[in-house]
């Protein structure tokens, strides 16, 4: 059993469960995640880590409650135990002094962008975050942004805060004035990735994005997390989870992420009863 | 019955045949097939055995079990005497007595076969485990004195529970570590409840775990600790038996659509994570109408086999050779054969359809024809030009083999790896290039079987335990 021994809700829909994991909170880097299976008949779900606390033996988990799994895991409380966890899982991320670096998260990906562009403001680079979520309720971690970049931007797509538009909108803006940027990192929804791969694209930008695909045991073992990446099948599990953004066949991964989406729904109706 | 001696001689050609579902029952559901003797009839085929003076049969055994004295003692009808005499050299015999292939080892070589039908050394054996267990007569035996060394063995399937069972016997202190939440390996992902049911294997493992072996499951060596942190931690050896892991594919067009697995995913699926009895279990697995297999091994034909419990209409084996060169245990063939499934010899995949929304709707296939032997002494499949065709199916299994898994290798440096990414290690000893790490099982060989790992963890745990001066 894994303990949970805090618990918040950054935004409506969205958990924060902290849990005691010490060998793990030794190990783990920005960009790596975890799977989590929280009882005996539950499936095993990938999650990228929030944040760790080495000496305190604890990691911290961010997810949007949109199945089953992470709908029971939103229902935990301290105290509870969740029965597996296994990890740190994936390759962590590239932490050099890059110069000037764009941090970009969407929705719950700012939980997980958060840790990398900490170490990269920790690293000495220049940081611009970019945030950006449906709406205001829906926005997380934007003050721990704040605290670890030289500027941060914030978008909703319904203009409830902050700019109104996507997180594309002032990338693109910062790339048109001439700006010149040494990375960009990019963690959300598979679409949002696309789209900020095509907007750095023409400007030759190395960026990064950490991709989400199915995932079963998450050791390299079953292959459903392959995904096309400059014309060659990888695995999320243990190639990635970061790639370079502007190989990935992200329309292939959108494709990929819908197979069980029927299922899915009979899964949370079944609890929702 | 007035000379035994005489009766002894006397060589009964026949097998007592083993009760099973019929094929018609079993696909409707996941238990196992073959059920098993009677008491009265494992001592009746045990009394076939012609207890030979020097048996042929053991040297045919990876794990040189005593076989003539364990089905001595069943004919005489003491199991729980049989029972012990097999697990002095075998901690896991309700496994081998079921996935071993008996036909190519042990029975191979049984005298009484070169007339008739060998002693069922293999059924003997799964009953005497099984009668032990159902009976709660396991034991462990005493324990021994500690001798205050560590061994880490990394992988709790066949090698890593043989090689953590021989050392804890030796008095060693050995932790188990499993990646997944489940011990056992490929017992437990891989080989299907119908062949293997699941609380065998646990009570197995269980075994293993009275003995005094500490089992940390959800630990995954590479990440978690490395090697070389292994050593650090105060571990004196390391057996690394973390079978072939990774999935083959065809590379072939259209391999990502959906609906096309590994045979690793599909089997991980309904095996470990019980996707056969979703939704009460929540990973889930499609229920696919026609499914095509490719590949023609054991793993192929637990695919097909689970494909048609899953409800399947039709299930295609699609191999690129003939029934001939099947690598598959016979046995596995004819029940897949029994069970309904459609074999497509000589034909392999070209590319693989979807439609608009990106899943599979077929697969063209190129009819082949066998050429000049090839470097395994087999003839070689040549396509026949022009004969492609489409075979219509909304999911395909890949059960083609594996890969090395880089993992634990690429976060152990020193270590020696083949071109194919499989570690090298000595074949008596399981040494590696790097001192006090041995390894055995897939991760060495490729893709074997069962008791083959198990002879390989049997021989590392003697070189362990030669290497660390037996203890002292």
């Amino acid at each position: 059993m894994y303990k949970v021994i805090d618990k918040q809700k950054p935004a409506t829909t969205v958990t924060l469960l902290k849990l005691q994991a010490p060998e793990i909170a030794r190990k783990v880097r920005p960009g790596q995640f975890v799977i989590i299976r929280l009882n005996e008949p539950g499936e095993r779900i990938p999650l990228t880590v929030n944040n760790f606390d080495r000496e305190e033996g604890t990691i911290t988990i961010v997810f949007q409650e949109v199945g089953k799994t992470t709908t029971m895991l939103g229902r935990l409380n301290p105290g509870d135990g969740i029965a597996d966890l296994v990890g740190p899982l994936g390759r962590h991320t590239e932490i050099e002094k890059f110069g000037k670096v764009i941090c970009i998260g969407g929705g719950v990906g700012t939980a997980v962008i958060y840790p990398i562009t900490r170490a990269l403001y920790q690293a000495g680079n220049e940081v611009i975050g970019i945030v950006g979520a449906r709406a205001k309720d829906l926005l997380t971690f934007t003050r721990e942004m704040e605290a670890v970049s030289h500027r941060l931007i914030i978008t909703t797509d319904d203009g409830s805060m902050g700019r109104h538009g996507l997180v594309t909108d002032p990338l693109r803006e910062i790339l048109e004035s001439g700006d010149t940027i040494d990375r960009v990192i990019a963690i959300g929804p598979a679409v949002m990735m696309k789209f900020v791969c095509r907007t750095t694209e023409p400007y030759k930008i190395k960026t990064i994005v950490s991709l989400n695909p199915i995932m079963l045991d998450a050791t390299g073992m079953c292959g459903v997390c392959r995904v096309m990446v400059g014309g060659e099948t990888k695995f999320g599990c243990v190639d990635g989870p970061e790639f370079d953004g502007h190989k990935v066949d992200f329309d292939l991964l959108i494709n990929r992420l819908r197979q069980y989406l029927a299922e899915e729904k009979i899964s949370l109706a079944a609890i929702e009863g | 019955m007035a000379d035994e001696g005489k009766e002894k001689k006397q060589i009964r050609p026949h097998r007592v045949p083993m009760a099973e579902q019929p094929a018609e029952e079993r696909i409707k559901n996941f238990r196992e097939v073959p059920l098993g003797y009677t008491e009265d009839q494992a001592a009746e085929e045990a009394a076939r055995c012609l207890q030979c003076k020097k048996p042929a049969c053991s040297t045919g055994c990876p794990v040189e079990i005593d076989i003539p004295a364990f089905i001595s003692l069943v004919a005489e009808k003491q199991f729980a005497a049989a029972a012990r005499k097999i697990k002095e050299t075998n901690s896991l015999p309700a496994v081998c007595g079921r996935v071993c292939p008996q036909e190519i080892q042990c029975e191979s070589k049984c005298v009484v076969g070169k007339k008739g039908e060998p002693v069922s050394i293999g059924r003997l054996e799964r009953f005497v485990a099984d009668w032990e267990r159902e009976k709660g007569k396991v034991e462990p035996p005493p324990k021994p004195k500690p001798n205050h060394k560590k061994v880490a063995v990394i992988g709790s399937g066949p090698a890593g529970l043989t090689v953590a069972s021989d050392l804890v016997k030796r008095g060693y202190g050995v932790t188990l570590f499993e990646a997944l939440h489940k011990t056992g390996g490929v017992l437990v992902y891989g080989i299907p409840e119908f062949r293997l049911p699941k609380a065998i294997v646990q009570a197995e493992v269980d075994f293993v775990e009275s003995l005094g072996v500490e089992i940390k499951t959800n630990s995954l060596i590479g990440t978690l600790y490395t090697v070389p942190e292994l050593m650090e931690m105060g571990y004196e050896a390391v057996f690394i038996g973390i079978g072939a892991g990774g999935p083959m594919f065809m590379n072939i067009p259209g391999e990502a659509l959906n609906g096309v697995y590994s045979a690793n995913e599909f089997l991980t699926r309904s095996n470990l994570m019980k996707a056969y009895l979703f939704p009460a279990y929540d990973t889930p697995i499609k229920k696919s109408k026609k499914v095509a297999v490719v590949g023609a091994g054991n793993v192929a034909m637990d695919s097909v086999r689970t494909a048609i419990r899953l409800g399947a209409e039709e299930v295609y084996l699609v191999y690129r050779r003939s029934e001939q060169e099947m690598p598959a245990r016979v046995e596995e063939i004819e029940r897949a054969k029994e069970e309904g499934a459609i074999f497509k010899l000589l034909t392999n995949p070209v590319r693989i359809i979807g439609d608009d929304k990106g899943w599979v709707t077929s697969m063209e296939c190129i009819r082949m024809e066998l050429g000049e032997p090839d470097d395994s002494g087999r003839r070689r499949p040549v396509p026949v030009k022009g004969s492609e065709f489409i075979l219509d199916v909304d999911s395909i299994i890949m059960a083609l083999g594996t890969n090395a898994n880089p993992l634990l290798p690429r976060s152990t440096p020193g270590l020696t790896l083949n071109k194919w990414g499989y570690i090298i290690a000595d074949e008596e000893s399981c040494r590696t290039s790097i001192k006090g790490v041995y390894a055995g099982g897939d991760i060495v060989t490729g893709s074997a079987t069962v008791i083959l790992a198990m002879g390989a963890g049997r021989k590392a745990a003697k070189a362990i335990d030669a290497y660390l001066d037996g203890g002292r």
